[in-house]
């Protein structure tokens, strides 16, 4: 084996003048930024909101036309957010799946080798996505309650608190956060939907047959805790407890679990 | 500069990395050459901290690749240049990046002409790309940093001859510039090109190491002469080693001035001497495998026979 002498003198080559003494660490704000970019900048991440907004569009049209348009506010805001409930998880596990199925994890982990920062980015990038379909929603709604007031004689009711909309607002935290915990955990984005859709489900459904499990189910069974706050009835404390046992469950242990494999596993292209 | 110091990966009972060691010299172009399935991704995804290494170190410019604040503007690393997002553009894959490492967005447009991607090619999406305009793409990514060290993982697969030939310059220009490159490929002919230095694995262990004119000059002479089994006679006489070369001529383990004088004094009159030609990349490299390639039968995990 030959030694690493090398032949060629060093000192005959010209030391590049770096320019670069500005190298500035990553902050938190720019990957949450790149990850939100990047959520939107592919067809598959646009037409997830678009389908999302279309279907809520679809749902005010339908409800303007039928029964005289005569809704009141807050229920032109459940008509908006149930569709919502259904797709924005989605749109939390394409953003933590894209990057095995796409295989794109190996340039990610390269630029960022913190992984669970980047991990925690796409949570956070996500709600934001969120809490902006929200507001849009929210928007869409008033303006069909507005519509239907004005040209269909429908009775002005402008009734949604600021606490149903907070709830709302809590609600899609809850949902992004476990998108992008069980597309993280699971890396594939037709497994992650499909037990993200059907699981808790399943669970409830399963957990109705058993007796005794009624008492149990609202503390495990995020569905049921997490009712009150797509409709706007008071959480009391217990109600609140439940959310927050079903959230752990749900939403929390799925997250730390994903995060979890994501910062051990090995990043391979293959 | 990288520092390889004992690096091991292991697979359950398999090993893929046997304690590998070696440095990458800034002001060099380093060849890292192997056979399929020797080692040379694993390792180069633990330098870049990607797969957690089951003993051993590596560091890039000092430091573990995972402690570099912004690692996108030190080290450019392409390790698959089909690893993109195929619903993106070319031009959106390196404002993702420029965004990320806070590089200065007219860079984009510098990278992508010093890669050769047009603006049209830019604006198209990457599953629409050759892999050839894939690896341009990767080669912008990675140099999008302005990096001092360059990591590339068979960075010639599926360019076209002039695609390589570029390839080469740019990074002789990179290296003559004071920048340090480890360069994987089994390209051999390629690899003979463009590397200076060279890091020979196989099976999961360096087996050599070093400046290529050194480990592909090979001792002994080419000689040609009126009477081939005369001097043949008298060359083994003199304790030389002689292969009569089916195509005319000996192949002598000796230096031409030995050969000469040993002609001088048989009194054979010589028609051609010179220093043997210097061995091919190639067959240094079948050369320095071969042994693991034929304990390889059968074997299904890559247990290696210490030696």
């Amino acid at each position: 084996m030959t030694t690493a002498s090398s032949v060629e003198p060093v000192e005959t080559r010209t030391r590049r003048p770096r320019a670069t003494p500005d190298v500035r660490p990553l902050t938190f704000a720019t990957l949450t930024l790149v990850e939100w970019r990047k959520q939107l900048d592919t067809r598959a991440g646009r037409w997830m909101l678009a389908v999302i907004a279309i279907i809520t569009a679809a749902v005010l049209a339908v409800m303007m036309a039928v029964s005289g348009g005569n809704h009141s506010f807050s229920a032109f805001v459940v008509g908006t957010t149930t569709p919502m409930a259904m797709l924005l998880p989605i749109v939390g596990v394409l953003a933590a799946t894209s990057e095995w199925s796409q295989r794109t994890a190996l340039v990610t982990f390269t630029l960022e080798p913190r992984r669970t920062r980047v991990g925690l980015a796409k949570v956070v990038a996500a709600i934001g996505s969120g809490l902006a379909l929200l507001v849009l929603t929210i928007g869409l709604a008033a303006l069909a309650h507005l519509l239907v007031v004005a040209f269909r004689d429908a009775d002005p009711a402008w009734d949604v608190s600021v606490r149903a909309v907070l709830y709302l607002a809590l609600s899609v935290v809850l949902f992004m956060a476990q998108g992008v915990g069980f597309g993280l955990l699971l890396r594939s984005t037709p497994a992650a939907i499909v037990t993200l859709l059907l699981a808790p489900t399943l669970f409830g459904l399963l957990g109705g047959l058993v007796p005794g499990m009624a008492d149990v189910l609202p503390w495990v069974d995020l569905g049921t805790a997490g009712e009150p706050l797509l409709f706007g009835s008071a959480l009391d404390g217990e109600g609140w407890a439940q959310l927050g046992t079903a959230t752990l469950i749900w939403v929390v242990a799925p997250l730390v679990g994903g995060l979890w494999r994501t910062a051990r596993s090995e990043i391979s292209s293959s | 500069m990288i520092t390889v110091e004992h690096l091991t990966k292991r697979y359950g009972p398999a090993v893929a990395v046997d304690d590998v060691s070696f440095t990458v010299e800034p002001g060099h172009v380093t060849g890292f050459l192997g056979p399929n399935g020797a080692g040379k991704s694993t390792t180069m995804r633990m330098i870049c901290g990607l797969t957690p290494a089951t003993s051993g170190s590596a560091r890039v410019l000092g430091k573990p690749f995972t402690a570099l604040a912004n690692p996108g503007r030190r080290v450019g690393v392409l390790l698959d240049a089909a690893a993109q997002h195929s619903g993106r553009t070319g031009r959106e894959v390196l404002t993702l990046a420029a965004l990320m490492t806070g590089v200065d967005r007219r860079r984009i447009d510098s990278t992508l002409d010093l890669v050769g991607l047009t603006d049209r090619e830019s604006a198209r999406r990457v599953g629409q790309y050759s892999l050839g305009m894939r690896q341009r793409l990767g080669i912008a990514s990675a140099l999008l940093g302005d990096p001092e060290v360059l990591i590339l993982d068979e960075p010639a697969n599926g360019l076209d001859p002039a695609g390589i030939r570029w390839m080469r310059d740019l990074l002789d220009d990179f290296a003559s510039r004071g920048g340090t490159v480890l360069l994987s490929s089994h390209l051999l002919r390629e690899m003979e090109a463009v590397a200076d230095r060279i890091v020979v694995i196989g099976r999961g262990r360096v087996v050599a190491e070093g400046h290529k004119d050194d480990l592909l000059r090979q001792a002994g002479a080419f000689v040609r002469s009126t009477d081939d089994a005369a001097l043949a006679r008298a060359l083994r006489q003199g304790g030389a080693g002689v292969e009569e070369l089916a195509t005319g001529g000996l192949s002598v383990e000796a230096e031409p001035i030995d050969v000469g004088r040993a002609a001088a004094a048989a009194g054979v009159v010589l028609a051609e001497l010179r220093a043997a030609d210097s061995r091919g990349l190639e067959d240094l490299f079948l050369e320095l495998t071969a042994d693991d390639a034929r304990e390889q039968p059968g074997a299904q995990t890559r247990m290696e026979v210490s030696a």
